[in-house]
């Protein structure tokens, strides 16, 4: 239980950097520019182009670059499936073979570049997560989703539903250890038994997580009644944000880099 | 100033016992009491704070706060800005990802200028002594800090009453003591209004006065000292425990020791010990 | 000897950046029969400690043997080591899930290996009875019907029915309002003297654990700091329990004060009636 605690919410990693002051909303949108970026160019150079970039950004961050590795570490199982497919599935001249399992050339060539993708697409969000704070970025989303509240988007509906669900991830981790505690000192079995036994077995943790959250619902809503909670019409903010030089500057080599990456990036 | 005239309630589910959750409930509150409200489990407390700021509304009689009825929607915000309500979980009332931002969730909710939530914000983490834990994640506090949090949030609204159904019930010695201390001082410095629901007499002794409920309705109210010259039937009757110091004030009087059977606290009868022993 | 802890330290999250020392060589005892009371500041590891008691936490040093037999030795002895030994943790209403009051209660025994339907009936209904939950009425109720005071006594009687020899209860009474808490503090009473289970009480309540503690163990940053019979605890060691942070009984401060104002009283005096029969003595002696 300590351990979760000691936990911050999400992967925010405080500094003082350039980075870090810049403006969620413009974070927010490059990181969505680059993202569609690595999905639409296809060379090495455009590759090698992004992760300059992205490299920098890191460095200039003063993030001490083994957080983004280990954002890595999830997906890890996603990025070697994928080569692995690649390596094995591809069409071409054949350089290895195993068993009847076949590595060919474009498949290793395939794979590689594919995983390469994925590497720099969550780099990329890594990037934005661990120099964005959560209040950061719920607010940089519901600004610019306020944009589009003359077609009706809850944007500020979904940032609150974002903080609330933020602010509660570690309470209710910590709920979930108590209550498989409790269930194993009445000697609940977690470990043992096929697929069907284990996912049956989950019931005594599920059923009073739900419950407790449900409750903790009820009261968090008519505490923030309590406290004049009436929805979005109305409402002023306590973080301001406000468009500085280095944003802008920001803004424009961002831009550079993308148009850069899209002249070597296709062909 | 808050007047209960005649409010009764009933909850929904109890249609067929006809059994209110309140009846007839007549009292004032005026600005600056620091008032103990007590009762068993089902004596009407918790309803009875929800209907300080309007979360439950009377089905006979009225609520009103500084002059505004709890019926009017024009006017339940505004009295919800007056009325500050504390609960009993902290957890669940804390709302943001940083302290900081909690207390500024009620001032963003009634439109406070961004110019002056800083300075209120400051001013309200300052007065629970909370100030350099702005920065703070929520669920890395203790509890009395988290009730503290929820205390400051209040103040920041600039408050006039503070109502607390049972905020001290899932905090340990050292949070209660926190706690107490605060609306203690929040009373006396800044002359907030405490409505303080409990369930425990060791507690209500330390308030000025205390409003004793059973199934409803109001059965007495008065000092500490008033309600602890209560018989023992009485006592009973009303679902009340006297705190240890007290019955044993009572017990050595009942033997006919000269020590007065309403004695409030540990320094009290250590004083009144002294002169006999 | 029932329980005992040899040298057993524990760190939360071992060589990971937020290590922390929960547990420094404790080495402790305790025989069957016993009623132990645990008390210390918020943090001091009582938590720590009592899941150590039945093995839902492995020690980082040191052993842990109950009825002589080291427990983490392999994963049978852990598994029927929750048959001798019941923990309820603060607030155990938290971890009902079941769709009757019944099935909650025979969760446990179930568990623990108990198929048959008759002996699990019987099962429920003893735990029932001890709980004072009449059967016939509550059996078929679903668990979250029930007042937050009921619900905590199924939550109880769902430990009862494993039968462990051992029931060690975390702040049973947090949140209860008085009369439910009289209630409950009876029941753990008479677990101890009726039904002779060895029991262990952590609880911020200085009367409660005064009143009822065998012996008392205080706890501080991890390690055991006291470990005596209330009396002497409260008696002898007033500046060190405040310097933890912890308070005395009600009663025995007052004993204290006057001690300390120079009245020969007996400052190891816990409940009611010794404090007025000290007091009283002393009044008639002075005449």
């Amino acid at each position: 239980m300590k351990f979760i605690r000691n936990l911050t919410i999400g992967q925010y990693i405080h500094k003082e950097s350039t980075i870090h002051r810049l403006d969620p909303r413009i974070k927010i949108l490059i990181t969505l520019f680059i993202i569609i970026t690595i999905f639409l160019i296809n060379t090495w150079v455009g590759f090698l182009v992004v992760g300059i970039y992205l490299f920098s950004g890191i460095a200039l961050s003063k993030v001490n670059p083994k957080y983004v590795l280990l954002g890595l570490r999830p997906l890890l199982f996603l990025i070697i499936l994928t080569l692995l497919i690649h390596f094995f599935t591809t069409q071409g001249e054949v350089i290895l073979k195993i068993w009847i399992l076949s590595i060919t050339k474009e498949g290793l060539i395939r794979g590689f570049f594919i995983a390469t993708r994925l590497f720099l697409l969550i780099i990329a969000t890594s990037w934005l997560t661990l120099t964005t704070s959560p209040i950061g970025l719920t607010d940089g989303i519901e600004r610019l989703l306020s944009i589009f509240k003359s077609i009706k988007v809850p944007a500020h509906e979904i940032a609150m539903m974002m903080t609330i669900a933020l602010r509660f991830i570690p309470t209710l981790m910590e709920e979930t250890e108590k209550i498989i505690k409790a269930q194993v000192a009445r000697g609940a079995d977690f470990d043992s038994g096929n697929i069907i036994n284990r996912i049956k077995n989950m019931i005594p943790i599920i059923i009073p997580l739900f419950i407790n959250a449900f409750h903790r619902a009820d009261e968090l809503a008519i505490a923030m009644e309590a406290r004049c909670y009436r929805g979005g019409n109305g409402r002023t903010h306590y973080r301001t944000l406000s468009i500085k030089r280095n944003d802008k500057l920001f803004f424009i080599i961002s831009f550079l880099v993308i148009i850069l990456a899209f002249v070597f990036g296709k062909y | 100033m808050i007047i209960f005239d005649n409010v009764s309630y009933l909850y929904h589910n109890n249609k067929d016992n006809n059994l209110f959750s309140l009846k007839n409930i007549n009292i004032d509150i005026h600005n600056g009491d620091f008032i103990a409200v007590i009762g068993a489990n089902g004596s009407g407390k918790s309803t009875f704070a929800k209907h300080i700021n309007g979360l439950l509304l009377p089905q006979e009689g009225d609520v009103i706060v500084n002059n505004m009825n709890t019926k009017d929607t024009d006017k339940i915000w505004e009295i919800r800005k007056k009325v500050g309500m504390v609960f009993q979980n902290p957890d669940n009332q804390l709302v943001a990802t940083t302290i900081e931002d909690d207390i500024a969730f009620g001032l963003e909710n009634v439109g406070i200028d961004e110019s002056e939530m800083k300075e209120r914000v400051e001013w309200a983490l300052d007065l629970v002594g909370m100030l350099e834990m702005r920065n703070c994640e929520p669920h890395l506090l203790s509890g009395g800090q988290k009730q503290k949090v929820v205390i400051a949030g209040a103040l920041a609204m600039h408050t006039s009453y503070l109502v607390l159904d049972e905020p001290t019930s899932m905090l340990d010695p050292k949070g209660r003591r926190e706690i107490l201390d605060t609306i203690k001082k929040l009373n006396r410095d800044e002359k907030i209004t405490i409505i303080y629901i409990t369930h425990f007499m060791s507690e209500a002794a330390e308030f000025n006065k205390i409003i004793v409920l059973k199934r409803g309705e109001i059965a007495l109210t008065g000092t500490p000292q008033k309600i602890f010259l209560q018989s023992d039937e009485q006592l009973k009757q009303l679902n009340l425990e006297l705190p240890p110091t007290t019955m044993l004030a009572r017990m050595l009087s009942q033997k006919g020791i000269k020590i007065p059977p309403n004695i409030l606290n540990k320094e009290e009868m250590v004083e009144k010990l002294c002169l006999l022993i | 000897m029932l329980i005992n802890l040899k040298n057993v330290s524990y760190t939360y999250n071992l060589n990971m950046p937020f290590e922390t020392d929960a547990l420094k060589s404790i080495n402790l005892k305790i025989k069957r029969g016993e009623f132990v009371g645990i008390i210390g500041h918020t943090g001091c590891g009582k938590t720590t400690l009592l899941q150590m008691f039945n093995g839902l936490l492995e020690p980082t040093e040191g052993k842990v043997f109950i009825d002589g037999v080291d427990i983490h030795q392999n994963k049978a002895k852990l598994k029927e080591i929750r048959k001798i030994v019941g923990l309820t943790f603060q607030y155990p209403e938290n971890q009902l899930f079941e769709e009757t009051v019944f099935k909650e209660i025979a969760f446990g025994p179930k568990n623990t290996g108990i198929k048959d339907i008759n002996q699990l009936e019987r099962r429920v209904r003893k735990a029932m009875k001890m709980v004072e939950m009449d059967y016939s009425m509550y059996k078929d109720k679903s668990p979250f019907s029930l007042s937050g005071g009921e619900m905590r006594r199924v939550a109880i009687a769902s430990i009862l029915a494993i039968e462990p020899d051992v029931i060690i209860l975390d702040e049973p009474t947090a949140s209860l309002d008085p009369q439910n808490r009289k209630k409950l503090l009876k029941l753990i009473k008479d677990l101890h003297i009726s039904f002779q289970k060895t029991i262990i009480l952590v609880s911020h309540n200085m009367e409660v654990v005064a009143e009822l503690s065998q012996r008392i163990i205080v706890m501080e940053n991890g390690r055991i700091v006291m470990d005596d019979t209330p009396k002497a605890i409260f008696r002898d060691n007033v500046e060190r329990l405040e310097t933890i942070g912890l308070s005395l009984p009600q009663i025995t401060y007052i004993m204290h004060k006057l001690k300390t104002m120079g009245r020969p009283v007996d400052s190891g005096v816990l409940t009611l009636e010794e404090a007025e029969s000290e007091i009283i003595n002393l009044i008639n002696k002075r005449r």
